[in-house]
């Protein structure tokens, strides 16, 4: 029995220390990742649910397609990626920190064949002399040697940059340490939402799960303003806002801009500008007739739903109003109101009328030109509000990443050995990356050894 | 002079590059070999002038900014650093041949922008008015493009394998007479992706970083951003095929050119085909 469970739990340590299975979790990873970026995350839409059959929908979502980067199996598939990462490293660190601190001092016979960078030198002093002389020459050119002696033969050894061999696991490491960070911002961090109409305050955010989370302090929303190119695409979106703290602004915390790609930070909640609105409260609007002739030239304030008659007979209604009509009116945008206008004696005709396009409202054929001139609706911000502790953790995590990168595909250990018999001296050199530099730096030094005049 | 009629001569200078390559192909003259390189770094020469007027354009109509904010830009940005790429692995290894398979790729990105895309240059929608623009968009580009030369090592080894398997007898003859062992292939390939990777390493981490600046989140696996991940799981497997037995050779070469593909979808594919927040000039905040 011991030995079967032995050999069990053997099998299972090299199972999870195997690199076939790391290549089958980075493949099984980049395969699975396909189905979250082709089927919609999150809150469906209605709209894309009628378009799947009630079955697929049942099998989707036992799956856990909908969310499958937090489904049990694609969590269950990053734990075993972990686990494979620490095994490996559990297993090999030992062996790399013993290369490290306890290097290959003496060359063996069989060790010897196997370079392909190698030097000779014959001299003819005593075989001391010549020991001492080389000694001092690799201390020089490359690094101070340790001295070896075995069947009168010495062995000097020096090596650059042993550590390099670490990059790899720094590298690996980072990769847990990016995991941690993400976990801690997923226990202790949160995202929420505030919508704040300008003039007015909150001290709560709503988090995405519906709850209300305090903030210990007051925000408030000075102004919300939008700028658009002449081309009418949108040039910045900006939300003025101020922090108070029982009731009064906070010094450097007041009028503060705030625009897409510009957040606010305050006591850990970071505030960024993400969308905007018209206050849902009844507001006036304005707008203008002309007519073409010139005799109406007319100006007028109106609520949504309410009619008015003109002086020529003429009756608009005030249907609905929009302070961005990108969404509707792709290529447009800016305030707009849409418009029920009934002249004497004609059948009512529908349409919008622009506040940033005249000459757009003036191609209806009409003799009067309708204008909206806009509101004094108020605006609200929508901010998006985040607090991760972790994040630093992930920061961390990948500048390790990119260092331990470097050091690993960029840097190289670097050994030289000389093997010194009477008479006879062989140098060989030997680097884990780039060998193809080494060699250069290899033959400047085969250079100056064979040269040596000992 | 504007930037596109500088970036037409590129085209130009591109497509006599690949054409004079594949003549050194057949011929094995050193001298047609060289002409070719020097085609390739004048269109070079050309377009980094080009790129550099087309940002001082910007500047003369108001908006300036990096050109490098809708698809025009970013593919004729990518040919730049497919032969940015191209020279610094040429001067590096010697082995010029290499540009009869990656030189195709920039001059289709050049020929494609040229002929197929509105080339006006268009303000910056909100979204993209940061510096981590320029920082995320340089490195991406050169991992991917680092990418693309690997993927024409690969295209060459799997040439090269495959007709020495066929029992090529004659190591020096035919279109692969010219051909690097491949040893040296295999080797190259590794070491494009070794430029490559820690490069889209960058570039996912600059994204993170200016996702978490704007928006609050350093990740929230849009379609972009999960592939971005894939193409950097292909080449992780890619990096590890080398330690593990039956996974080196042809296999390897395999993952490299999937691992481009997978690149291409990240930076054209999510775009045409799945939705999300990196569409080029949309107006989404
Ligand atoms: C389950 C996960 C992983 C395991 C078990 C694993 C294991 C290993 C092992 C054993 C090596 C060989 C070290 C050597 O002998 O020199 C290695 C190399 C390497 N690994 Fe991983 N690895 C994993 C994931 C990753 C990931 C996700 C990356 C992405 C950055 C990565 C980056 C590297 C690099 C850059 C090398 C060096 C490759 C080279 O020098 O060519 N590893 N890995």
């Amino acid at each position: 029995m011991a030995t079967t469970d032995r050999s069990f739990v053997q099998s299972l340590w090299d199972f999870f220390c195997s690199l076939k299975l790391t290549i089958s979790l980075l493949i099984s990873l980049a395969l699975t990742s396909i189905i979250g970026t082709i089927i919609p995350q999150g809150k469906l839409a209605p709209e894309y649910v009628a378009t799947i059959s009630p079955i697929k929908f049942q099998i989707y979502s036992k799956l856990g397609f909908f969310d499958m980067y937090h489904s049990m199996w694609f969590i269950t598939l990053l734990y075993v990626f972990s686990l494979n990462l620490v095994c490996c490293s559990v297993k090999r660190l030992p062996h790399v920190f013993k290369f490290i601190s306890e290097p290959t001092l003496v060359l063996g016979e069989s060790l010897r064949k196997g370079f392909s960078l190698k030097q000779d030198l014959s001299f003819s002093t005593s075989l001391d002399k010549g020991r001492e002389a080389l000694a001092a020459f690799l201390g020089k050119e490359f690094g101070t040697p340790v001295v070896t002696e075995q069947n009168g033969e010495y062995h000097l050894f020096a090596q650059k940059s042993a550590w390099c061999r670490l990059g790899v696991y720094v590298v690996h490491l980072s990769i847990l340490v990016i995991f941690v960070g993400a976990i801690i911002g997923s226990l202790f961090g949160y995202k929420g939402f505030a919508a704040i109409v300008e003039g007015s305050n909150v001290s709560s955010i709503q988090a995405r799960n519906g709850a209300e989370i305090p903030l210990g302090f007051d925000l408030r929303c000075e102004q919300f303003t939008v700028s658009y190119y002449d081309s009418g695409a949108p040039k910045e979106f900006k939300s003025i806002l101020t922090v108070l703290e029982n009731g009064k602004p906070v010094k450097d915390y007041t009028n503060v801009r705030v625009v897409v790609n510009e957040p606010l930070t305050y006591k850990g909640f970071t505030f960024y500008q993400s969308s905007f609105g018209q206050a849902s409260e009844s507001s006036d609007h304005t707008l203008s007739a002309k007519s073409r002739s010139g005799d109406l030239s007319q100006r007028f304030t109106l609520r949504e739903g309410q009619a008015i008659t003109l002086k020529d007979g003429t009756s608009l209604k005030l249907l609905e109003t929009a302070q961005d009509i990108s969404q509707f009116m792709p290529g447009f945008s800016g305030p707009a109101a849409r418009v029920e206008v009934t002249p004497k004696g004609k059948a009512a005709q529908t349409f919008i009328v622009l506040k940033n396009y005249p000459e757009v409202n003036a191609q209806r054929d009409d003799d009067l030109l309708f204008q909206y001139e806009g509101s004094n609706a108020k605006m609200y911000t929508g901010l998006q509000v985040a607090k991760d502790p972790g994040v630093w953790v992930v920061w961390l995590g990948c500048t390790l990443m990119v260092v331990g990168l470097f050091i690993a595909f960029f840097m190289s250990h670097k050994r030289v050995w000389i093997v010194v018999s009477k008479g006879h001296a062989r140098m060989y050199g030997n680097a884990s990356k780039n060998q193809a530099a080494f060699q250069m730096q290899f033959e400047e030094l085969s250079d100056k050894f064979k040269n040596l005049k000992i | 002079m504007t930037s596109s009629l500088l970036f037409n001569v590129t085209t130009i200078a591109y497509m006599a590059s690949m054409v004079v390559f594949f003549a050194f192909l057949g011929s094995k003259n050193k001298t047609v070999g060289l002409a070719g390189s020097l085609l390739a770094y004048a269109g070079f020469a050309i377009q980094t002038v080009g790129i550099a007027l087309r940002w001082k354009e910007s500047y003369a109509l108001g908006y300036g900014h990096a050109p490098l904010s809708n698809l025009y830009e970013s593919v004729t940005f990518f040919s730049w650093t497919i032969i940015l790429i191209y020279i610094f692995i040429e001067l590096k290894y010697k082995y010029r041949i290499v540009g009869a398979f990656v030189v195709p790729f920039a001059l289709f990105g050049m020929a494609w922008a040229q002929l197929g895309m509105q080339s006006g240059i268009e303000p910056l929608v909100p979204a993209l008015q940061s510096n981590w623009l320029l920082y995320h968009v340089i490195t991406c580009f050169l991992g991917y493009a680092a990418f693309a030369v690997a993927c024409g090592i690969s295209i060459m080894y799997l040439f090269k394998a495959n007709s020495e398997e066929r029992g090529g007898s004659n190591p020096a003859g035919g279109l692969m007479g010219m051909f690097p062992p491949i040893r040296v292939l295999d080797d190259l390939n590794y070491r494009a992706i070794m430029i490559g990777f820690p490069l889209l390493t960058l570039g996912i981490i600059t994204g993170a970083a200016w996702a978490n600046y704007a928006w609050g989140t350093y990740w929230s696996w849009d379609p972009k951003e999960t592939w971005s991940l894939i193409v950097w799981f292909v080449y992780a497997a890619f990096l590890h095929a080398r330690f593990t037995r039956g996974w080196v050779g042809k296999r390897a070469a395999w993952l490299s050119i999937i691992g481009f593909a997978a690149t291409i979808f990240c930076y054209l594919g999510v775009n045409l085909f799945l939705s999300g927040l990196h569409s080029y000039g949309s107006s989404k905040m």
